[in-house]
């Protein structure tokens, strides 16, 4: 079966005892495409990619990768599966290259194509300072990417990361997100994160879970769309705020509120919830000649929307 | 058979990057070498046989042997190696046959290196080499039944002490199931079919029967059957518990 869905996951399930970890979840991730997992500790991220790679046995539900169902065809599904488990673990006392080479074995690679695959990878994660030292005397950095050589050794059609970037500092973080960006073109991606700056710079779809639930599917944009300063304009004054600056910006059809900002002389002005107000705003700025100094459309904080939608599930 | 063959490697040389090859087989050597020449009094015999070598390694793998075996799933599930284990595309019995081939061709080698013993006794006599072949052949297939039950014990729990301890426990019922001490136990309350069974399945009377030089089919066919049952156990608790 051709098709670009390449994760398919319906009505699926995990409870731990009484414990329900990931409760009735479903969602397609395509060819071509990152979704990107947000969620707080323990909200059944990590457990819910798991259950894709085959390390754990759904309790309900139904999991279709490339096409394939997991329960009748483990081995094939795990052959197109790259998985970057939570803390990238890896076999201390083997130095990088000969992990890797494991990997390959395993994976049937043999001669040749053996060591080009791993010598690429090794590329690719930019491991090549540390070839032959042993994985446990690696930083916490080079250990991550450690794992991302052995998720992406083998090209796989589907990529699961839990937590690719964590860990890391800021340049590799970079870097590490460069390398997703490169490969999203031809593979289908699946990310989990509590970084939200990552959503945008690397998701084309986020997923926000708390409780085992998906509380939010859509396009980064759409998310921040949410947020209550989406859209919203912020400006600083030259001078002190004119007194009836605050009158007349409510006066505009489209704002619904008008707030001081912490930073002085500068005003919050949000609008109506899908409302663009900033045209408005400059003629308004114009008509009452005021004396601006900045002028910022803001596009809305994603950690705002985040902790709106999943305070509301954790508080029930 | 590929899959089982890099598991194997990899495996094997584990061992061999980490001080614990080295530890256990100079512990090995020189425990075998104490226990034959004073405990065994092997000189005041002064008889051209190994039979004291032998007569110890039952008591001497009760304790080595789960040392071996007690990190090859308790440290996957530790480290959590266990979880990109078995993500890769194979099959769990793959990973427990290689698993267990490399620990006991691990254990192979540590017995070949007593060699010295076996050159000492031609040196000083003429000792009936066939049955020292067999007894070799015995002591391996032993070494085997141990590190499979220490396999499958290993998988149940993720701290290597407890795996050790349980392992010394069982190995030490099977090794001894031949006695009162253990017979006892279940005398009176257990059918005497059950009870000769078990009686049966003692490691001591299958080894001792094999260190007089006679290969007979059934207690081959005891050792490998005994490993296969232990490592059908070790699959299926791997399936169980990888992921708690």
């Amino acid at each position: 079966m051709v098709t670009d869905v390449k994760i398919s996951v319906k009505a699926l399930r995990k409870k731990f005892g009484a414990f329900t970890a990931v409760d009735d979840i479903s969602f397609d991730v395509n060819k071509g495409e990152v979704l990107g997992f947000l969620g707080p500790n323990g909200a059944g991220k990590s457990t819910t990619m798991k259950m894709i790679t085959g390390f754990m046995t759904p309790t309900a539900g139904k999991i279709l990768v490339d096409g394939l169902d997991i329960d009748n065809y483990p081995i094939e599904v795990k052959t197109r599966i790259g998985y970057l488990p939570e803390g990238a673990p890896a076999y201390g006392d083997m130095t990088t290259s000969g992990f890797l080479e494991f990997i390959a074995d395993i994976r049937g690679y043999r001669g040749r194509e053996k060591s080009d695959r791993v010598n690429s990878a090794i590329d690719k994660a930019n491991l090549g300072s540390v070839f032959h030292k042993p994985v446990e005397t690696l930083s916490k950095g080079f250990k991550r990417r450690v794992g991302l050589a052995q998720a992406i050794l083998h090209d796989p059609l589907i990529l699961i990361m839990d937590e690719p970037t964590d860990g890391l500092d800021p340049n590799q973080k970079h870097e590490v997100r460069e390398l997703i960006n490169e490969m999203a073109k031809d593979k289908a991606i699946l990310i989990s994160t509590h970084i939200l700056e990552e959503v945008d710079a690397i998701c084309d779809r986020a997923a926000i879970i708390a409780c085992g639930k998906i509380l939010f599917d859509g396009t980064p944009q759409q998310l921040q769309a949410m947020s209550l300063t989406h859209n919203a304009v912020r400006m600083k004054f030259a001078g002190e705020v004119p007194k009836l600056a605050k009158e007349r910006l409510c006066k505009i059809g489209d704002v619904s509120d008008v707030m001081l900002e912490s930073e002085i002389n500068s005003l919050m002005v949000i609008p109506q919830a899908g409302a663009s107000i900033a045209r408005q705003v400059t003629h308004l700025i114009r008509d009452e000649c005021w004396d601006v100094e900045e002028f910022v459309v803001t596009t809305g904080q994603l950690d705002e929307v985040f902790r709106k939608i999943t305070t509301q599930i954790t508080q029930q | 058979m590929s899959v089982v063959n890099s598991i194997f490697k990899r495996e094997l040389s584990s061992y061999f990057t980490t001080p614990l090859a080295y530890v256990f087989i100079v512990i090995f050597l020189a425990l075998n070498g104490i226990f034959t020449f004073y405990l065994g009094g092997w000189y005041e015999r002064e008889q051209a046989d190994l039979q004291p070598f032998f007569d110890y390694h039952p008591l001497l793998y009760l304790f080595l042997i789960p040392a071996l075996s007690m990190r090859l799933w308790a440290e996957e599930r530790k480290t959590g190696t266990i979880e990109l284990l078995m993500t890769l595309p194979l099959s769990t019995w793959q990973a427990v046959t290689g698993k267990f081939l490399a620990a006991w061709v691990f254990s192979g080698i540590a017995l070949f290196l007593t060699f010295p013993v076996w050159l000492t006794a031609n040196y000083l006599g003429n000792p009936d080499n066939p049955v020292i072949f067999v007894s070799y052949v015995a002591s391996f297939l032993m070494a085997g039944a141990y590190l499979a039950i220490g396999s499958c014990v290993s998988a149940v729990t993720r701290n290597q002490v407890i795996a050790f301890v349980i392992a010394v426990v069982i190995c030490f019922i099977f090794l001894l199931s031949g006695t009162p001490l253990v017979l006892d136990l279940f005398q009176g309350w257990l059918p005497q079919v059950l009870i000769e069974t078990i009686s049966g399945m003692s490691f001591t009377t299958h080894f001792n029967s094999m260190l007089k030089g006679v290969i007979d089919i059934r207690d081959i066919v005891f050792f490998f059957s005994f490993i296969a049952s232990w490592l059908l156990a070790n699959i299926i608790i791997v399936e169980m518990k990888k992921s708690d």
